[in-house]
C-alpha cells in the first residue's frame, strides 16, 4: 500500500534533480518513511547536508529546517547545531565523497564524540555531480573518469571505519531494500549517540555507463545480486565474499 | 531590519584588571553574550580558547574543541543558525583553513566573530612573533566577492572593547566580523577597565519574512533560527530571498552578491572608526593601525619635539576601509607614511584614496616596529629639515 509522505515534502518543489535510474529518489522516500517510523515531529527536525548529489536529497526537498553546507563539512556544522540545541533531532544526509573523503576526519571525530546525530550516507561509489571521478568507495578495478584502466586502490569499508571510531549504531543496506533502509534510519534516530546508516545507491549515469551498468534496471539488478546478509557473509570463506556488499546491522 | 540593542551586566566582577589581550578578548566575548565557542589550539591565540573554556564551564555555555579550524568555524555557523552567538579564535594557518567557511558565513549572512591573533607568516612562519600579514587575507581570502568587517585593536583595552563591538556589528549587519589582532597585542599585558555592563545586540528572528532578501539594495533581512518555524533553507549556493537554490539565474546572483557588498560598504559612516592625533596643523601624516599605531604615535611625539609638523591617523576599522577619512586627510597633508608589519597591505589601500604621495615602511622580521625607526624614516622621506 502506498504511503502518503507528502507531509515531509516542501511546497513548491519541481521535478527531482536526480538522473534517470539514480537511487537517491528511493532514498528520499525511505528517509521520509523513517521519520514517520521514528515519530519525529517536523518542528524538531534539523537536516544537514554537504555538497554533491546526495546533499540534494534533503535540500530543498524535506519540509523542515535544512542546512546545506560546504563540501565535506556537514558533520562539523551539525556538531555545533546539535551541541547548542540538543533538543533538535539532527539528521545528516550526504554522499560518500562528502562524508568519507573530504569530510572523513569530521566523520571519525563525530563518531568518536558519539555525537547524538544520525548520518545517512548515500554511497554510489563515485563522484556523480562532478562527472564520475574515482571515489574512496569505488571498487578496485572499476573504470571511472580518472581511472580509465580501472581503480588500482581498495575502497573504504565505511561501516567498519565508523564502528571502530565508536559509533553507537551502524548499519548498511541498499536502496533496493527501502523498507530495511527506513527501519535502520528510524532505529538510528531512536539510538542515543552517533548512528551511521550507509545506503548503497546506484549511479547509472556516472558509474554504470563505464562499468556495464548504464541501464537503470540492470544497475538495480546487479546491485541486488551483490547483496549478502551479515550472518551469511560471515559463514563464507573470505575469497567468496569478494565483490559482495555485506548488509545488515553491525553495531546495534 | 533593526536589531534590538540592550545593555547587559558582565557576568564577572567589573573594574580595573591587569590582563593580556587574549584574556581581555575572551572576557569581552563572554560579556557580549557569546554562548558558543568552537576552536582548535594554535599559537599565539590559544589563551582565548582556554579562558573561554573556563568561563563557559562556570556559566553553562557551550564550548567544544574541534578537530581542526574549518570544523571549528563550521560548528560555529551551525550553532549560530541554532540561535547561538558564536565565536572562534585562531592565527594565520588556522585562519587560512577557515577561509572557505568564512565565505559561507558571508554568503549565508551568518553573524559570527573570528579573532585572528596574527603571527609572522607566511605558512607556519614565526609562530610566537607578531605580524600583520593577514590584512588582505581577511578581506579577500575566500573566493568570490563577499563582505566582511575587520577591526584592529591597538591595546588590551581595545581587545575588550572591540570584541564587544564585533558581536554588535555581526548581529546588526548579519556579517562575519574579524578582530585582526597581532601577537604583540594578544600577549601584551596592561590595565583594562572592565565595565559593569556592555551593549548587547539581539537578533530579529521574525520567521514570516524572507530570511535571505530585502526590497532595499543594501538591506539586512531578519534571521529566524532553527526551531523558529521558518522551515529554513540555508545554503551556500546562490539562493533567492527564501533560500531556494537559483544557481543558473544571473539576476538572482547579481542581486544577492551586490546586496551583500552594499549592506556593508554603504554603511561605512556607521562602521568605520578612526582617531586623529596632532593632525590639526600637520603637513605630513602617518596612517597606522594595531600595535604599529602605538609606535607611530610615539614617533609622531618624538618628531613634534623636533619641530616636524606630523600627525597620526589611526585606523580602528580596516574593512570596510575608511576611504573618506583617508581621502580627507590626503587633501590636507603633503605626504602620508604607512608603517606596517607586512609588505604594504594597507599602504596600497591608502594609495587608492590619497592624492598626495604615499610611502610605506615595511618590517617583516617578527619584531614590532621601533618608534625611532619610524621617526628617522619620516625625516628622510619628507627631507626635514630642508623643505
Amino acid at each position: 500500500m502506498a504511503r502518503d509522505l507528502s507531509h515531509w515534502l516542501r511546497e513548491g518543489l519541481g521535478a527531482t534533480p536526480f538522473c534517470p535510474g539514480c537511487g537517491h529518489g528511493i532514498l528520499l522516500g525511505a528517509v521520509c518513511r523513517a521519520l514517520d517510523l521514528a515519530g519525529v515531529e517536523r518542528e524538531r527536525l534539523l537536516v544537514v547536508s554537504g555538497i554533491g548529489c546526495a546533499a540534494w536529497i534533503p535540500s530543498p526537498h524535506l519540509r523542515a529546517d535544512t542546512l546545506h553546507t560546504l563540501h565535506g563539512r556537514a558533520l562539523a556544522f551539525a556538531t555545533g547545531a546539535k551541541l547548542y540545541r540538543p533538543d533538535r533531532v539532527t539528521l545528516v544526509v550526504s554522499g560518500d565523497g562528502d562524508l568519507a573523503s573530504i569530510g572523513g576526519n569530521h566523520l571519525i571525530h563525530a563518531a568518536r564524540r558519539d555525537l547524538d546525530v544520525t548520518v545517512v550516507c548515500a554511497n554510489n561509489s563515485i563522484y556523480g555531480m562532478t562527472g564520475g571521478q574515482v571515489a574512496a568507495t569505488t571498487p578496485r578495478g572499476a573504470r571511472t573518469a580518472t581511472t580509465p584502466a580501472g581503480n588500482p586502490h581498495r575502497p573504504f569499508d565505511l561501516c567498519r571505519l565508523v564502528a571502530a571510531a565508536g559509533a553507537s549504531y551502524v548499519a548498511r543496506y541498499a536502496v533496493v531494500q527501502p523498507d530495511r533502509v527506513a527501519r535502520a534510519v528510524a532505529r538510528g534516530i531512536a539510538t542515543p549517540g552517533f548512528a551511521f546508516v550507509e545506503v548503497v545507491s546506484p549511479c547509472p549515469t556516472q558509474y554504470g555507463r563505464r562499468n556495464d551498468e548504464a541501464d537503470p534496471a540492470r544497475a538495480l539488478a546487479a546491485l541486488r545480486e551483490r547483496l549478502i546478509g551479515r550472518e551469511e557473509a560471515e559463514a563464507l570463506p573470505a575469497g567468496e565474499r569478494a565483490g559482495r556488499i555485506v548488509v545488515g546491522e553491525f553495531v546495534a | 531590519m533593526s536589531v534590538p540593542v540592550t545593555t547587559a551586566p558582565v557576568p564577572f566582577e567589573p573594574g580595573p584588571r591587569y590582563l593580556s589581550g587574549n584574556e581581555a578578548a575572551a572576557d569581552a566575548a563572554v560579556a557580549a553574550g557569546c554562548d558558543f565557542y568552537a576552536g582548535y589550539p594554535i599559537t599565539p591565540s590559544s589563551e582565548i580558547m582556554e579562558r573561554i573554556a573556563a568561563r563557559f564551564a562556570e556559566l553553562g555555555r557551550v564550548f567544544v574543541q574541534m578537530e581542526d579550524e574549518i570544523a571549528s568555524i563550521g560548528a560555529v555557523i551551525g550553532a549560530v543558525w541554532a540561535g547561538a552567538k558564536g565565536m572562534t579564535a585562531t592565527s594565520g594557518p588556522g585562519f587560512s583553513l577557515m577561509m572557505e567557511a568564512l565565505g559561507y558565513a558571508a554568503f549565508t549572512e551568518t553573524p559570527l566573530v573570528i579573532v585572528d591573533v596574527q603571527r609572522a607568516g607566511p605558512c607556519t612562519g614565526q609562530a610566537t612573533r607578531p605580524g600583520a600579514g593577514d590584512v588582505q587575507q581577511a578581506r579577500w581570502g575566500s573566493h568570490g566577492d563577499y563582505p566582511v568587517i575587520a577591526l584592529s585593536p591597538w591595546s588590551v583595552q581595545e581587545m575588550f572593547d572591540l570584541t564587544v563591538r564585533a558581536f554588535e556589528l555581526a548581529e546588526r549587519y548579519r556579517v562575519p566580523v574579524i578582530l585582526l589582532a597581532e601577537e604583540a597585542v594578544g600577549h601584551l599585558r596592561e590595565r583594562v577597565d572592565v565595565p559593569a555592563e556592555v551593549a548587547v545586540a539581539g537578533r530579529d528572528r521574525d520567521p514570516s519574512g524572507p530570511p535571505f532578501g530585502t526590497d532595499e539594495p543594501q538591506g539586512v533581512p531578519p534571521m529566524p533560527c532553527f526551531g523558529d518555524g521558518a522551515d529554513l533553507l540555508v545554503t551556500g549556493s546562490t539562493h533567492d530571498p527564501w533560500g531556494w537554490r537559483r544557481t543558473e539565474d544571473p539576476e538572482v546572483h547579481e542581486r544577492l552578491v551586490t546586496r551583500l557588498h552594499r549592506k556593508v560598504w554603504d554603511r561605512r559612516p556607521e562602521i568605520c572608526r578612526t582617531e586623529g592625533y596632532l593632525l590639526d596643523d600637520a603637513r605630513f601624516a602617518l596612517v597606522a593601525y594595531g600595535f604599529t599605531a602605538r609606535s607611530a604615535l610615539a614617533a609622531v611625539r618624538r618628531l613634534r619635539a623636533e619641530g616636524v609638523p606630523v600627525g597620526l591617523l589611526r585606523l580602528q576599522t580596516l574593512w570596510p576601509f575608511p576611504a573618506e577619512e583617508v581621502a580627507a586627510l590626503a587633501r590636507r597633508v603633503a605626504w602620508i607614511g604607512v608603517p606596517e608589519m607586512n609588505l604594504g597591505q594597507v599602504q596600497g589601500e591608502v594609495r587608492k584614496e590619497a592624492r598626495c604621495p604615499v610611502d610605506g615602511l615595511h618590517q617583516v622580521n617578527g619584531e614590532v616596529i621601533d618608534p625611532r625607526r619610524i621617526a628617522a624614516w619620516v625625516k628622510e622621506a619628507v627631507q626635514w629639515p630642508g623643505i
